[in-house]
């Protein structure tokens, strides 16, 4: 049974969201919808659900096995919805119900669609399990949400969504929120129940990678319509429409490395030396009397950052990479080991002492909208910094802040506008700013750019590299996405269970990873250049 | 109060005084404040005249609410005590903002020991019903308005300290904290520049519902007797001296039960409407 889309109108209030939108998802195959924000992937998920917002209007037709969903009514959508048709979401966490057992939450879905008892289901809900890699001895029915890790939790959440053998699964960033490695296992587990059970699976993502990978067919949406579409080799090797081709070029965006201008103020000694830096946290209490284990998230870690070096820092999420980053930064100190910044321990010194050490470290976080007071206008944001320098006069203050936004392309007026008029890309401009603002050596960015859309995504990577480039800036630069890291680190470091498994220069550890960790990071990783490789490869081949 | 940080916010005009509850609120928040504030310069009678010739009058255009045991004019001393209720709730307030908020500004920003000892200190505050607490309080030091402001303030501490550290705890998790701990700001410097602002939202919200919850307490206070004392009038104690003459001259209570559920009502409409407005916002800064 297949879910047929036509010329699919959507409009919210006066906006009008989708123009024309023709799909087909068929049995057994996956259709990856891709786009960046704004671009209505999900709303025509949503549409296909009928679980668009109140004062929506669709026109068009939505077929499903024969009956049509635009502007059916509630007792269909209900009927089909978890049972013919199921949907994923990108956060597992709050799809999933906190105060229930993840037993409770399966079963209750088999036991609403087919009346079974809550003992037949639960005996269900057992196999479901297995099926999505969580067997009942590991992992028993009885266990809330939080118990879980993000994968487990994204798992639970498809062995529900499957619990009916639904014939059309909506996944809408699954993995979004997942690391490379946890993101490899969730679509192998998609995959592999499209191939088993025939249901049809609508992939939507923001990553062309993902699609390349997973796709049968392909469908790229901009502004609410459809620009390219058709079998996914076909797709990526004709790149027929400028919208995708310009998506695959940003995705696989790798900014001209050229090297970083000699800092004036550090000559060769490293800016950073950690020694042996270990970071121990205490486990709850296991009753009133005994004490939790400590739990080591950062484990032995040494390494040197040299002046205007870009440094890679890599690993699965939980390995300890942002704590590492936390103690760099001193936001957080080490329960042992040292770490010395230009010359300065960090971990002993006072406020005073720490002074030259905050202008020469600053730092850029990832979520673009969360690391600006929303309250404050642009100019007092990227000013902050500043407080460390109490010479300068407020015409000196407002001078720097001013090249500060011209060494990031932003305007001059942006100076008395407040951070949510920003776009996220310009926003992290704007962060970028307010790091440079105080001349660092060493800006500590983690994930940066994983908020970002593709090609704004792109642009701030030539940014990045730009500002190394000229002002000689070295880089701790974090990330999940190895493709990121290779496209602006010259040498990286893996991460996992707290210690630094593997270090060297990019190329080495990306072609040849020796650890484990390093190994499963780069199998995990989707490589989209690759794939229109070998999609072109076999073009050639039919010709 | 904080009023003119609110006027600042953008968009908060616009969605304030689209809210029903808030437009209600506020006049009749400013009703009340405006006849306090007349009642220093005018009142149709004084309000320490007594004329006992006319005691007990229903009410009538002279004697607009009538007029009580001792013939004083009932609708002056509503005017007079609504001065008093205010400036005791508002005291009240002002106390418990004063300490509550750097309180639990100071323990969100410590963390750790001070945080818990704080924290569990305010919980044994709470333990105590605040009326029970705040008839200790005026029997020990004497009745009086100045200890039922003290009396009530001090039930204002916890709960703003409570709520003033449970924004801030939320606060000094977000990436914007940790910029301006990398820009090397001390901690009181960051409560001040981004905590506090950035919780004036609540505080707000929850100073207009303590002064409606001080205005009853203090009605409360003035009731049992321990609260502001004669001659000078009380809505509270009006209630009380009225208690007797219930059967014949029901209007002696109605005019000052009236005068506490309409202010107090006021207050909270305004409270309601004002958590309407800041909240929508708050949300779209969210995203």
């Amino acid at each position: 049974m297949s879910l047929a889309i036509d010329n699919l109108h959507l409009s919210i209030g006066e906006s009008h969201i989708l123009h024309g939108i023709s799909l087909t998802v068929q049995p057994g195959r996956i259709l990856g919808i891709v786009g960046e924000s704004g671009s209505g992937k999900s709303m025509t998920a949503l549409s296909a659900m009928q679980l668009l917002p109140p004062g929506s209007r669709t026109t068009g037709s939505i077929r499903f096995a024969g009956r049509e969903l635009c502007d059916a009514n509630d007792e269909l959508m209900q009927d089909l919805r978890g049972d013919d048709i199921a949907m994923i979401f990108q956060e597992p966490m709050t799809a999933l119900n906190p105060v229930h057992t993840i037993g409770d939450q399966i079963a209750e879905g088999i036991c609403l669609h087919t009346g079974a008892s809550t003992k037949e289901a639960y005996r269900k809900a057992e196999n479901l399990m297995a099926d999505v890699g969580l067997p009942v001895e590991r992992f028993p029915l009885s266990r809330f949400p939080h118990q879980l890790s993000g994968g487990q939790r994204q798992r639970v959440a498809i062995a529900m969504a499957c619990a009916q053998s639904p014939d059309l699964l909506i996944a809408d960033e699954p993995t979004t929120a997942l690391d490379v490695v946890l993101q490899a296992q969730i679509l192998d587990l998609l995959r592999g129940r499209v191939d088993n059970t025939g249901m049809g699976l609508m992939l939507i993502t923001h990553d062309l990678a993902v699609v390349a990978d997973m796709a049968d067919d392909i469908v790229v949406m901009r502004e609410g319509e459809i620009v390219d579409q058709g079998s996914t080799k076909a797709v990526l090797r004709a790149m027929a429409h400028p919208y995708t081709a310009k998506l695959a070029k940003a995705s696989t965006h790798r900014p001209e490395l050229k090297p970083a201008a000699a800092s004036p103020e550090v000559k060769d000694k490293p800016i950073v030396q950690a020694r042996d830096v270990t970071r121990e946290y205490p486990t709850p209490r296991k009753s009133l009397f005994r004490k939790g284990d400590t739990f080591r998230a950062v484990d032995g870690v040494r390494f040197d950052i040299n002046p205007g070096q870009s440094l890679g820092l890599v690993g699965a999420s939980g390995c300890g990479k942002s704590t590492l980053a936390k103690m760099i930064l001193a936001l957080d100190k080490p329960t042992a080991g040292t770490i010395s910044i230009i010359g300065t321990d960090i971990v002993n010194a006072d406020t005073i002492a720490m002074r030259p050490v905050r202008r020469a470290v600053q730092a850029v976080f990832q979520d673009p909208g969360g690391s600006f007071d929303p309250r404050h206008t642009v100019e007092r944001l990227i000013a902050e910094p500043l407080h460390l320098e109490p010479k300068l006069t407020s015409a000196e203050k407002r001078k720097r802040v001013l090249d500060a936004l011209a060494e990031v392309a932003m305007p001059a007026d942006s100076l008395h506008r407040y951070p949510h008029e920003f776009s996220g890309g310009q926003r992290q401009r704007l962060a970028l700013a307010r790091a440079l603002i105080t001349r660092p050596s060493l800006i500590v960015a983690d994930e940066p750019v994983s908020a970002l859309d593709v090609s704004i995504r792109a642009q701030v990577l030539d940014l990045i590299a730009d500002l190394r480039h000229r002002l000689g800036i070295a880089w701790l630069f974090i990330s999940h996405d190895l493709g990121v890291v290779r496209a602006i680190c010259d040498e990286v470091m893996v991460m996992d269970a707290g210690q630094i498994v593997e270090q060297g220069p990019c190329d080495d550890v990306f072609n040849k990873p020796q650890s484990d960790a390093a190994q499963a990071l780069v199998a995990a990783t989707p490589d989209l250049a690759r794939a229109i490789a070998e999609a072109e490869i076999e073009a050639g081949e039919d010709a | 109060m904080s009023a003119p940080e609110v006027k600042e916010l953008p968009g908060f005009r616009e969605t304030a005084f689209a809210s029903r509850s808030f437009v209600f609120g506020l006049a009749i928040t400013l009703i009340v404040c405006a006849v306090a504030a007349v009642s220093f310069v005018w009142t149709p009678y004084d309000v320490t005249d007594l004329a006992i010739s006319d005691r007990l009058k229903a009410p009538s255009a002279d004697h607009w609410f009538g007029t009580d045991h001792f013939g004083r004019d009932i609708a002056s001393m509503i005017m007079v005590g609504a001065r008093n209720s205010i400036a005791v709730a508002l005291v009240a307030v002002i106390i418990g903002v004063g300490i509550g908020v750097p309180l639990g500004c100071w323990a969100a920003a410590r963390g750790g020991l001070p945080d818990e000892a704080l924290m569990r200190g305010n919980d044994v505050i709470f333990a105590f019903p605040a009326l029970l607490s705040a008839v200790m309080i005026s029997a020990v030091f004497g009745p009086g308005a100045i200890n039922a402001i003290i009396a009530i303030g001090i039930f204002n501490i916890p709960v703003f300290a409570r709520l003033a550290r449970g924004g801030a705890l939320a606060l000094w998790q977000r990436d914007f904290i940790a910029a301006a701990r990398v820009s090397g700001k001390s901690s009181i410097r960051i409560t001040v520049e981004h905590i506090v602002p950035n919780i004036a939202d609540i505080l707000i919200v929850q100073a207009t519902i303590a002064l409606a919850l001080g205005i009853l307490q203090e009605a409360g206070l003035a009731y049992v007797g321990l609260g502001t004392q004669p001659p000078f009038p009380s809505w509270g104690r009006m209630l009380n001296e009225a208690q007797t003459m219930m059967s014949f001259a029901p209007h002696m209570a109605i005019a000052p039960g009236l005068a506490i559920v309409f202010t107090v009502l006021g207050l909270n409409l305004l409270g309601d409407g004002l958590r309407d407005a800041l909240d929508p916002r708050l949300a779209r800064m969210r995203s």
